[in-house]
């Protein structure tokens, strides 16, 4: 009877209605403004009248334009590189996690051996290391240990052909940042996906066996397949991370290999702030996380909760 | 022949990758914790001083500083969080059309960088041109300097807005797979709905809540970006979060040494919050059974 009450009550439906005004309003603030010119921000007349434009997108991605546009006397920003970087860098490693952690994730559901419970309580261990810990020994790891020497074979081979200073090392490549992504993602993964594999019967696999598979067969053609929502929910939270990580990538990246992040943060520390620029290369980073939300969300709270709760 | 092996040939890989890059990792900080080591030497080269810098962290005022930043950020940001995402959760928890569009709404914020989100928030906190200054001007109040006498409060605010929706959601889920029976039967015994959220559901929830609540507090010890964005940190100190005072004593005053060593508090910190939930969850787990038990008894 109450919640007959409340139902009609029309004052619940505007709490709802300022909550989602709350949690959507700034975005759409920000990509109203990625949409003005800087004078219009500043002057801020009005919200939402205005003469909308592409010029700060065209000013973003000046790199990768096919046209010159007129107000653009000097390409400063060299946003359509990162935006490559980023898509190589946040797809490999979500790919890269997603196989390695599902496979390990089956394992340590489906069979006993040694040293599982090592496994499986370090995984869950690491989960909580943030990446600003990490920041000092990737640093320093990569930059002088996790090199090919000047002396060896391929070390020497790859500086013939590429040239560059004497060791080659992970520092300052895509691979470098993939590594750590990869590393950082798949106590997660992993962990997700568990609880995922444990509701699949095994009387399926095991006709599968009867019928002559073998384990990695049965891994990929029958229990894969049954799981693809976790697939999803974990695809969608490793790349959100790989996509909007900062810390590590400004650590390890050169002028080459900087992501969308790192681009914002350094524009952002300038002194003279351009706001239409900021707000539209701002946008650009969001842009594929909102799309994967509006497309995927059941998947998404699916493993929010399972990745929570499942102890 | 292949089975006992198969279970390792699954999980080498993800051994391996863990191995190289997150433990030795690890143990290469606690071992560069003990040296003065600045960027430009291997850790080889650098020279073994023992304990100093965690003594030396031990009586820095601006480590201390960082520190109480830190935990009083995580603290509010926890708690108000807690609050209000339990509190929309109680009240949101009926069939209401169009549930599933809301909840993508609210996981929206969480899916941005947090790059953006500190972007987004440094504008609107903008002393001229942001949103809430102007709105303060256009209904005649004073001028707030948000970033600047208030500065952890709004990155605090700056938070709550991105991550509130995260405990709203397990909250939610949480509340919605309860035991039918336990709420019938208090209905039936005529308790008040106040009643009913006091007695019935929140003990119910409370083994989920607890997790949610520890899990949020471990994220809120990583926040970083959202804070350089917003203010680098400042003014002074008074935004500091440690993740930020590691990466700025690395890069910008070049101590590797101390940068690991108050990385290793840091871990330290998070091990122990890490371990507590285990625990709490099991002691939780077991209560929460008890009072089941008891309620169904009753019933």
């Amino acid at each position: 009877m109450s919640s007959q009450n409340t139902r009609t009550n029309p004052a619940f439906y505007a709490v709802i209605a300022l909550l989602v005004f709350m949690s959507v309003g700034p975005v759409i603030l920000m990509f109203m403004n990625s949409f003005k010119l800087d004078v219009d921000i500043i002057s801020g007349t009005s919200g939402l009248i205005f003469l909308p434009t592409i010029q700060n997108y065209e000013k973003a991605l000046c790199d990768v334009l096919w046209y010159e546009p007129d107000h653009i006397d000097f390409c400063s920003l060299k946003f359509g590189g990162a935006f490559i970087n980023s898509l190589i860098i946040a797809l490999v490693s979500t790919v890269l996690t997603l196989v390695i952690g599902c496979m390990s994730a089956y394992a340590l559901v489906r069979f006993r051996f040694m040293g599982r419970d090592t496994v499986s309580l370090t995984t869950l261990m690491v989960r909580m290391v943030p990446p600003a810990v990490l920041l000092v020994p990737v640093f320093g790891l990569w930059n002088n240990e996790f090199c090919l020497d000047r002396d060896g074979l391929i070390g020497g081979a790859i500086r013939d052909t590429f040239g560059g200073r004497g060791d080659v090392c992970l520092a300052g490549t895509h691979s470098g940042i993939i590594l750590i992504y990869v590393a950082m993602n798949l106590p997660f993964v992993i962990w997700i996906l568990q609880s995922f594999i444990v509701q699949v019967p095994r009387s399926l696999e095991e006709a599968a066996r009867v019928d002559g598979a073998g384990p990695f067969q049965v891994f990929f053609k029958v229990v894969l397949p049954l799981i693809k929502p976790g697939l999803a929910a974990a695809a969608i939270f490793t790349f959100r991370i790989a996509w909007n990580e900062y810390l590590l990538a400004s650590a390890l990246s050169d002028r080459d290999t900087k992501t969308v992040p790192i681009l914002i943060v350094n524009n952002m520390s300038e002194f003279n702030v351009e706001w239409g620029v900021i707000m539209a290369t701002g946008m650009l980073l969001a842009i594929p996380p909102i799309i994967f939300t509006l497309l995927a969300s059941r998947q998404i709270i699916t493993g929010m909760t399972a990745g929570a709760v499942k102890g | 022949m292949a089975n006992r092996l198969t279970p390792y040939m699954f999980m080498a890989p993800a051994v391996i990758i863990m191995a190289i890059a997150l433990m030795y990792p690890l143990g290469y900080m606690i071992w560069g914790s003990f040296r003065d080591w600045n960027p430009s030497q291997t850790i080889g080269e650098a020279e073994f001083v023992g304990l100093k810098n965690y003594i030396f962290l031990w009586s820095d005022p601006n480590f201390h500083e960082s520190l109480g930043v830190t935990l009083r950020f995580a603290f509010f940001v926890v708690s108000i969080e807690m609050v209000i995402g339990v509190g929309l959760a109680l009240l949101l928890d009926r069939d209401i059309r169009g549930i599933s569009v809301l909840r993508t709404m609210f996981i929206l914020p969480m899916m941005i960088a947090p790059v953006v989100v500190g972007l987004m928030w440094r504008y609107m906190y903008h002393p001229t041109v942001g949103t809430f200054n102007r709105f303060l001007d256009s209904v005649g109040l004073p001028r707030v300097d948000w970033l600047g006498d208030y500065a952890l409060m709004s990155v605090i605010i700056a938070d709550i807005w991105q991550w509130t929706p995260f405990i709203f959601i397990l909250a939610l889920a949480a509340l919605q797979s309860l035991p039918r029976s336990a709420l019938e039967a208090a209905r039936i015994d005529g308790a008040t709905p106040w009643q009913q959220i006091v007695h019935i559901k929140l003990p119910l929830m409370m083994p989920v809540l607890i997790v949610t609540a520890l899990l949020r507090l471990i994220d809120a010890f990583k926040v970083l970006e959202v804070i350089l964005v917003m203010t680098e940190g400042g003014p002074g100190l008074s935004t500091e979060i440690l993740a930020l005072r590691i990466s700025r004593t690395a890069t910008e005053f070049r101590e590797l040494g101390v940068a690991a060593a108050m990385s290793n508090y840091l871990l330290i910190l998070l091990l122990l919050l890490t371990v507590a939930m285990f625990a709490f969850n099991r002691w939780q787990e077991a209560r929460a059974a008890r009072l089941n038990a008891e309620i169904q008894e009753e019933s």
